[in-house]
């Protein structure tokens, strides 16, 4: 006669056990979940007003009490996330090549990691206190190119670790492969590694971009603010996130409104960027 | 059978002296001539002075319990430890007069030479055709036409062409494990090398696929020298004309498989062929 049976006692445990695991499982994923929501649905319901009107996307900041719109604000924050990625991409790329395919041995590669996780983690406001010194401060003026660098500081480190360890993931059988066919390393990286890390490194970037999109203190000690529509990179800048912080400290009602927006209009730009890179890395996986 | 080799050969002769004789197979050209060859991970000697001659256009087999060094072997002959800095070699291994371990020639015309296809199918993410072409590319400049030829080709030489003709510019991932692996042999011998080396490649397949790589290989050394790594000992049997028997980094026999299976010259091939090993 078997032991084992519906009365077994070890399976009752385990029984028991997951179902307490499974509903302690549930409980954080609702927890997660319900502020996630709360957010998303505040956001919606305050902001959803503004982001309905045409004149958001078509007017600058408006004077206290006056009608406007965010249009100054969008441009400065489109034009300088787009400096940033651009020179904190190419960068962290290539710094995390070099980590994960050249650097393996010697000790560059084990300070350059470490140095690039101390600066991943660095406080933002920091970062922006660094250009403020070495760029703003030299310079005499507040300028859209610092608020690029800032934010391009801020881009490289998480390029260079995601980049890094999608390069890790790539099983060496595949590299062993290209190398055995006569493929040089470099070919063997643009050609071969690249594309099987590649989903990887693109949503790297894309995770960078929606960090710099919202990033308020790197920006209040570069670029600043500017009321009027510039597009001068070399002057302040407006930009979402510090437009956001100034109205929405201020006592004026549409400042507010405006600020709501500008939070709603920031959170589904992300939420598009993320949707967007999900959908075409389906279709060519 | 383990009384007519006992009979005819005294069983206890000393496997040294066995090991540094290499065996030149007197009716065929030797492709690859290994002398002396002593292979190092850091400081662990994991081939102890081979020594050997690989027939041209014919199937050698290398056998032996897991850890005894025939992968290892394989991989000094297109050099594919040279990818790790602590790995070295020392010896000869030499193809057309050129001693490759020392040689100047650049890494990958010898790897263009000598094709390798490893355990675990390796497709590259990309599709069919591009992971045919991609090593072509390497070495020749062909027109649209030209390519797709040699695509056709190559994939028929490796009897995959009726299976994935409508489907070249789909992704190579989405096929089985033993397509995959034809497809990584189609893709060795698009870039025509002399040389193939296979690392164990039925190992992650099912018999059938076994079958139909076996059945190729048989195809494949009317053209080339293969060189076939196996942990089976029945697949050896089948596929192979030599087979070199090694244990713990060295060479113990060396000879015409039938000679190996059947009458075996040193009892611990013969312990090991007959499953008494250990």
């Amino acid at each position: 006669m078997s032991a084992i049976g519906s009365d077994n006692s070890v399976y009752i445990a385990r029984k028991r056990r997951n179902v307490v695991m499974l509903t302690v499982s549930s409980l954080a994923l609702a927890f997660g979940l319900f502020w996630l929501i709360w957010i998303l649905s505040t956001l919606l319901y305050e902001g959803g007003s503004a982001l309905a009107r045409v004149s958001l996307y078509t007017q600058m900041t408006p004077p206290p009490g006056a009608d406007g719109g965010l249009l100054n604000a969008i441009l400065g924050s489109l034009m300088m996330a787009t400096v940033g990625t651009l020179i904190g991409t190419p960068t962290g790329i290539l710094a995390g090549t070099y980590l994960a395919e050249y650097g393996k041995q010697g000790w560059l590669a084990s300070a350059t990691r470490f140095l690039n996780d101390v600066l991943l983690s660095a406080p933002s406001i920091v970062i922006g206190l660094f250009v403020y010194s070495i760029y703003v401060a030299q310079v005499g003026h507040f300028s859209g190119w610092a608020g690029s660098i800032a934010l391009a500081l801020l881009v490289i480190p998480v390029v260079v670790r995601t980049t890094d360890d999608m390069l890790e993931l790539v099983p060496n059988s595949l590299r062993e492969a290209a190398a055995a066919l006569g493929c040089p390393t470099w070919r063997t990286i643009m050609l071969v590694t690249y594309r099987a890390a590649r989903t990887g490194i693109v949503t790297g970037v894309l995770l960078a971009v929606a960090r710099i999109s919202g990033e308020t203190a790197p920006l209040l000690f570069t670029s600043l603010n500017n009321q009027f529509g510039s597009l001068n990179m070399n002057a302040p800048m407006a930009n979402l996130p510090v437009v956001i912080f100034q109205f929405a400290m201020s006592p004026y009602e549409n400042w507010q409104r405006l600020a709501w927006g500008g939070a709603a209009l920031i959170t589904l730009a992300v939420l598009a960027l993320n949707i967007l890179a999900r959908a075409l890395f389906r279709k060519s996986a | 059978m383990q009384a007519q080799a006992a009979a005819t050969t005294p069983i206890m002769k000393p496997f040294v002296t066995e090991a540094r004789g290499a065996v030149a197979p007197a009716e065929s050209a030797t492709k690859l001539r290994v002398r002396n060859l002593n292979f190092y991970y850091g400081g662990f000697l994991a081939l102890k002075s081979i020594s050997l001659d690989i027939p041209e256009k014919r199937v050698t087999a290398f056998i032996g319990p897991s850890g005894c060094g025939k992968s290892t072997l394989l991989r000094t002959f297109n050099r594919m430890y040279a990818l790790y800095p602590e790995q070295r070699a020392e010896g000869e291994v030499i193809m057309d007069g050129e001693n490759l371990l020392t040689s100047r020639t650049d890494v990958a015309l010898i790897r263009a030479k000598i094709g390798m296809v490893f355990q675990k199918p390796t497709p590259f993410p990309m599709t069919i055709y591009e992971n045919i072409a991609f090593g072509v590319r390497l070495f020749e400049r062909l027109g649209r036409g030209q390519m797709d030829e040699r695509v056709e080709l190559a994939l028929t030489r490796a009897a995959l062409w009726n299976e994935v003709k409508d489907k070249l510019h789909q992704s190579g991932n989405s096929l089985s494990g033993g397509q995959q692996q034809r497809l990584c042999i189609a893709r060795s011998i698009a870039i025509k090398p002399e040389v193939l080396l296979l690392d164990e490649p039925c190992s992650a397949l099912d018999p059938i696929s076994t079958g139909q790589i076996e059945k190729l290989i048989d195809e494949l050394k009317e053209d080339y020298t293969v060189v076939i790594v196996t942990h089976n000992m029945q697949q050896a049997a089948r596929v192979s004309d030599y087979t070199a028997y090694m244990y713990l980094g060295e060479m113990i026999e060396f000879g015409p498989t039938d000679d190996i299976f059947i009458k075996p010259k040193n009892k611990q091939t013969e312990d090991y062929i007959t499953g008494r090993f250990g």
